[in-house]
């Protein structure tokens, strides 16, 4: 009992070192130790704009919480009087070392919000302050915003970003010029922006429906059909996104066997890949040129699965490993462009290895233990994430991220549900992801730290993330 | 189609042909002119140059209905005037009163051409019958849906109740020794099924638990089908009656989860197949 204990702590203390080694390791940018501080205000509106004012201040903060990037100042620390615009900052008085006169009442210390100090000094203590306001102007909703460095004395030098942000005067015109506004914040501090990226998802009514393919915004609003199949048949999922965001390509049974399907986002619209005659085609991804499609099949002998590549129209196909093992969702790699990560089962139970994109040099880079499977290249073409029981009963998946190089992982999830298809956002630092923590299977988004997990569907069971543009 | 004739329409008929030919004897153009003619037809059927004794009219040859379902009737009837020494209706019918009417049973679109000859020429009429296919019957009744020697009133309820599931090891696709005695008999029951509905398909749907990722148990699936498959084919069971297909987790028999329910959604289902 003793032992376990001491185990367990030591477990815990191990982790955390495992955890910040592993964090530079695997060279993905997580700026948690120097986050710059970020106040941002209540943006009040004039006239219509009022009504939007609530979603365009929601959306403003949760993009900017989510980059990672800053250290968010709580709102109630904020000072009684919010700057909207440059010119509400007055200067305070210059101070009067001589003590005062008899009868005179004191110099005053604060400005109540209008002193740039009152944001720069305690309680607030920011290092950068956004604010502005909304108005209607000739029917558009129009957003004033700025950002100050307040560790800059004057407001005539304070000022980072000063802009106006517009929309349609409705709610969604409010999110998008707050998506617009934050996009601008976040890149400003060498962020990617991920607002105006796209997921698409696995969406099922409820568990007896058809999976249908969906697809919203990265921060789950927007959320919308994008297949309607509607058949008597398990559905369609398994999707991944075009390097250029316009075309998905998916596995559905909607034509009986489970095949490939590629099609048009914007439109909607089945570009008919050609299927190689099997009783499998599945897990197609694209390769980062946009022009091919690698993909797993059981052709030619109906026994499943060979990883393939093809156009993107399914013609001028080629096997690509040998048959003898399931073979599944070849990745190839976004950065070079040479080196296919897939899932295989030819030594056991599944688990990931790397190849050349001729077959080549096949490595397993899981070490063998449970099973791994999901593999999903960050965009520095270094780092995977995937999903691994490892350490846990066969079936409790967790996402992991690994170097591909140096084989050091790290877990990002622990103990809540079953954790799958991991994703990685443009940003190269979010990760969506699929949970059923909260009962039912949901999409959710964190940073590849694993901090500040976001669920982002609620409605039905969403599972298979795939991020685009 | 039929042409219903009136007397003044044959006289014009009759009056123009004789205009045409540029003879200006015989009938004397009637004064007052009747409306125009209803139809050309009407002046082809009398292209004789007038002569001395008028031609017999058929002043009417129709058929009562046009269009019949096959199988059933439609009768004919005629009239016809002037001096006639035959009138003959064809397609089998013959030589016919002068009036009258017949009742015909075409198994097929005919048109009967009625002629009235007499010293004065031959005028003929038709009627037209037009038989439309009767509507399709329904589909003979397929072997799937007739009681069998085996009792099985469909393959489904023959499948049902005659091929029993082979169950599957976690993540394994060969077929372990109760499945193997499990598939013997089913290949037994297969080709008793054969026997009773002869264009049978069997479909063998691969079946995981829920445990594995999706991506992998659709592989996983596919090969528990063909393992089965393969088996079935070696003990005679022909491979164009079998179809494979994988749903992987997709479709779960059991929901719970714990190795009871798991081991029974490990497995190969028999289905009919199309």
């Amino acid at each position: 009992m003793k032992k376990l204990v001491w185990l367990a702590s030591t477990a815990t203390i191990a982790g955390s070192v495992l955890f910040l080694l592993a964090a530079q390791d695997l060279s993905i940018v997580i700026k948690s130790a120097d986050r710059q501080k970020m106040a941002i205000t209540d943006f009040r509106g004039s006239g219509d704009a009022q009504n939007y004012m609530a979603v365009f201040n929601q959306t403003l903060w949760a993009d900017v919480e989510s980059a990672g990037l800053f250290s968010m100042v709580s709102k109630s620390f904020y000072p009684v009087r919010i700057p909207q615009q440059p010119a509400d900052f007055q200067q305070p008085p210059a101070v009067n070392t001589a003590r005062p006169k008899r009868g005179q009442p004191p110099a005053p210390t604060t400005g109540n919000g209008l002193w740039m100090s009152d944001w720069s000094g305690p309680p607030v203590q920011t290092t950068y302050l956004t604010f502005g306001y909304g108005a209607v102007q000739n029917g558009v909703f129009v957003v004033r915003g700025f950002v100050f460095d307040m560790r800059r004395g004057a407001p005539s030098e304070a000022q980072v970003i000063g802009k106006n942000y517009l929309g349609s005067v409705d709610e969604a015109g409010a999110r998008k010029a707050a998506h617009e506004f934050a996009c601008d914040i976040i890149t400003q501090f060498s962020g990617t922006c991920i607002a105006g990226s796209h997921i698409y998802y696995t969406h099922q009514a409820n568990k007896m429906a058809t999976k249908e393919i969906w697809g919203m915004d990265a921060d789950g609003s927007n959320q919308h059909a994008i297949t309607h199949f509607n058949t008597a048949t398990p559905g369609s999922s398994f999707t991944s996104v075009s390097p250029d965001g316009g075309k998905i390509a998916f596995t559905s049974f909607a034509k009986g066997q489970p095949a490939i399907f590629v099609f048009s986002v914007d439109s909607g619209r089945d570009l008919r890949f050609y299927n190689q005659r099997a009783s499998v085609n599945e897990t197609p991804s694209f390769t980062p040129d946009g022009k091919q499609i690698v993909y797993a099949s059981s052709a030619p002998d109906d026994y499943c699965c060979r990883i393939f590549i093809a156009d993107v129209s399914g013609t001028g196909f080629r096997p690509i490993t040998a048959p003898g093992s399931i073979d599944v969702e070849p990745k190839v790699n976004p950065k070079t462009g040479t080196e296919i990560a897939f899932v295989s089962g030819r030594s056991g139970h599944a688990q990931l290895y790397t190849m050349n994109i001729d077959g080549g040099n096949v490595e397993r880079i899981s070490d063998g233990s449970g099973e791994a499977t999901n593999p999903a290249w960050n965009s520095n073409g270094r780092t995977l994430a995937f999903a691994w029981t490892r350490g846990y009963a066969t079936g409790k998946f967790n996402i992991f991220v690994m170097d591909v190089v140096t084989h050091k992982y790290l877990q990002l999830t622990h103990d809540e549900g079953r954790n799958e298809n991991p994703v990685w956002a443009p940003d190269g630092v979010h990760l969506a992801f699929a949970s059923d923590r909260g009962g039912t299977e949901q999409i959710y988004s964190m940073l590849a730290d694993g901090s500040q997990p976001q669920k982002l569907t609620s409605q039905g069971i969403n599972t298979h993330p795939a991020w685009g543009k | 189609m039929f042409e219903r004739r009136t007397v003044p329409a044959i006289c014009l008929g009759i009056s123009l042909a004789v205009l045409a030919a540029g003879c200006h004897k015989g009938n004397t153009p009637i004064a007052q002119a009747p409306p125009p003619a209803p139809n050309p037809a009407a002046t082809t059927a009398a292209p004789a140059p007038a002569p001395a004794a008028a031609a017999p009219v058929v002043a009417q040859f129709t058929a009562e209905p046009t269009s019949i379902i096959i199988g059933q009737s439609s009768t004919l009837r005629w009239q016809v005037t002037g001096d006639a020494t035959s009138v003959t209706v064809d397609q089998t019918i013959g030589t016919v009163q002068n009036t009258g009417s017949r009742r015909v049973f075409p198994s097929q679109s005919t048109t009967y051409t009625l002629t009235a000859a007499g010293a004065g020429g031959s005028t003929t009429a038709s009627a037209t019958v037009t038989v439309t296919e009767a509507p399709a019957p329904p589909p003979p009744t397929s072997p799937s849906n007739a009681t069998r020697p085996g009792g099985y009133v469909t393959l489904e309820k023959g499948i049902e109740s005659k091929v029993q599931d082979a169950y599957f090891d976690y993540d394994q696709s060969e077929i372990r020794g109760d499945s193997q005695s499990v598939l013997t008999q089913d290949a037994a029951a297969l080709k008793a099924l054969l026997a009773d509905f002869p264009n049978a398909i069997f479909k063998l749907e691969g079946h995981c638990d829920e445990r594995g990722s999706a991506e992998y148990n659709l592989g996983l699936g596919d090969r528990r089908a063909g393992s089965a498959k393969e088996f079935l084919v070696q003990l005679g069971v022909p491979a164009d009656r079998i179809q494979t297909i994988s749903y992987g987790k997709e479709r779960p028999q059991c929901t719970e989860s714990d190795e009871g329910c798991w081991q029974k959604n490990r497995r190969v289902h028999f289905s009919p197949g199309q």
